[in-house]
């Protein structure tokens, strides 16, 4: 048989093909690998970092925050670290954030990752409005629930008697002895992790979690009646049709059937 | 001593200006020197100029970011610079992994790989814009930037600044790849930063010129070019290397032992 010259044309749309085929594939192994990347939700953050899904798509991984940071809080992912590559992050329980007044960290954030406006009251820089995290205590293996004195997260806690507070409660057990135990406030803690560094136990039995996965939501549909404020909640509320089958007849006629057997 | 010099006169300077910016990164870190403080993605020189990645900006761009001003001034900086000198001279002055390949390249040469291979390069260097388009696209779908969750080149750079972890590992891959697989492979084939650059680099003023007056055929150059289809005018045309995908990188002025090619700048080429 012949062999047939191949046009010009069959060339170019072979190879635009073979272009579009490889790019195909290697979007999909590259977007596989990045959903893998950024799957974890426990990272903390600086403080007046973005929301995380902003805040990976903001942060170009320079660093700088990391360099400002004077206690060697903040860290860069790394390869083998499981965490979104070249993001800043902390891990309380090693260096927690000491809550400078000045944030060094944040103002020299070039893309605005680390938000400066979120951090700042009447025109000045308040560490105190940080959100990096929420503290949570696990009653557990907290050794102040147990009856055993103890007070370090209290006593660590930057925001004294305001993020942590001790609740005083008679021990039945002992009849004569209180058990004092932290509770923490969610609209005063910022997550800065001292409380976390100060446990003394030998897992902390008070730990970070960041907001979102820190905290529930009660929805707009359940309202504290014994309180004014909350009932304008129920603007926002949403209300919840559902349909059954006994909502077809009358509810008279949906009593009356159906019920001989009972008697 | 001379001929030392004369030979590897821009070699030297680039290792000296590769190595020495990483010394001065990596004292911005540790010791806290205030010369250039971050990283390739962004820094800051003495703590007053910003300087950024033109190429993340743009995937956070795709990726629905609001961009900062001092993220923009930086990217403007860096832009201008690399305009004016030659997009690519990032890639052969700058960036790190340039050593990994060199590296490579070399062993490629000791070991007469070529020999094993043949001549033929297998894959397309124009992946590099495929990889460049799918990295913008993905960073639009995504939400992030795709190339810098990836970047071997970020991940070492960060590494040596930062601490390395794994990323030694990208490293060894990229040095196996480009030794066993394709020559040139990463630098000259797939790396979307250094395609984004060759777009840059279309503009740029300083040229590799070729007098072909001066050129005996010896083709020392193409052998050392890391992208030797821009020296397609060797020993036929007096031009100069017009291509972006030059990474100015001056080993093929040093090899020539004619005196054929040299550093011009452009606008006095056209005259």
């Amino acid at each position: 048989m012949e062999k047939k010259n191949i046009s010009d044309r069959r060339k170019f749309i072979f190879n635009m093909a073979q272009g579009v085929g490889i790019t195909v594939l290697g979007g999909f192994v590259w977007s596989a690998f990045i959903d893998e990347a950024k799957a974890s939700q426990l990272l903390l953050r600086p403080p007046g970092a973005l929301k995380e899904k902003d805040f990976l798509r903001t942060c170009i991984k320079c660093g700088l925050c990391v360099e400002a940071c004077p206690y060697d809080t903040l860290m860069l992912a790394r390869p083998g670290d499981h965490r979104p590559l070249g993001t800043p992050y902390f891990i309380p329980r090693d260096i927690p954030c000491y809550m400078c007044p000045d944030i060094p960290c944040v103002p020299v954030c070039p893309t605005g990752a680390l938000n400066e406006k979120s951090v700042t009251t009447d025109g000045h820089l308040n560490i105190k409005v940080a959100d990096m995290g929420l503290a949570v205590v696990d009653a557990e293996s907290c050794i102040a629930f147990w009856g055993i004195q103890c007070d370090a997260c209290y006593r660590a806690c930057p925001i004294f008697g305001e993020a942590i507070t001790i609740e005083y409660q008679k021990n039945e057990r002992t009849g004569k002895h209180a058990y004092m135990t932290p509770i923490v406030h969610s609209n005063a803690c910022t997550g800065c992790g001292l409380c976390e560094h100060a446990c003394v136990t030998e897992k902390p039995a008070i730990h970070i979690l960041p907001r979102e996965v820190a905290m529930g939501k009660a929805g707009d549909y359940y309202i504290k009646g014994w309180d004014k404020k909350d009932e304008k909640r129920l603007k926002n509320a949403k209300a919840i049709k559902s349909t059954t089958e006994i909502n077809k007849k009358s509810a008279i006629d949906s009593l009356n059937s159906g019920l001989k057997d009972l008697y | 001593m001379v001929k030392l010099w004369e030979n590897y006169r821009y070699l030297i300077l680039r290792r000296l200006t590769q190595v020495g910016l990483l010394v001065l990164y990596f004292g911005g870190n540790v010791w806290g020197w205030t010369v250039l403080r971050g990283n390739l993605s962004s820094s800051k020189i003495f703590n007053t100029i910003p300087v950024s990645d033109p190429y993340a900006a743009l995937q956070m761009l795709a990726a629905g970011a609001t961009l900062a001003t001092d993220l923009l001034i930086g990217v403007a900086v860096t832009t201008i610079f690399y305009l004016l000198i030659g997009g690519r001279a990032f890639c052969s002055w700058v960036c790190p992994i340039n050593m990994v390949t060199d590296a490579a390249n070399y062993t490629r040469r000791v070991l007469d790989i070529k020999r094993v291979q043949g001549n033929k390069q297998p894959a397309s260097r124009n992946i590099r814009y495929w990889a460049l388009g799918l990295s913008l696209v993905i960073s639009a779908v995504m939400g992030l930037t795709a190339f810098e969750f990836i970047s071997p080149i970020s991940m070492v750079h960060r590494g040596i600044v930062f601490g390395l972890g794994f990323g030694w590992a990208a490293i060894v891959v990229i040095f196996l790849f480009d030794l066993l697989i394709l020559k040139n492979g990463w630098c000259g084939h797939v790396c979307p930063l250094g395609g984004f650059y060759s777009l840059l680099g279309k503009f740029s003023l300083i040229r590799v010129h070729h007098n072909e007056a001066n050129c005996t055929l010896c083709m020392k150059c193409k052998v050392v070019c890391p992208e030797q289809q821009v020296l397609g005018m060797v020993g036929k045309e007096s031009l100069p290397v017009l291509s972006g995908e030059c990474t100015n990188c001056a080993r093929c002025i040093e090899v020539c032992d004619d005196d054929a090619l040299g550093f011009s700048i452009k606008s006095l080429v056209k005259k």
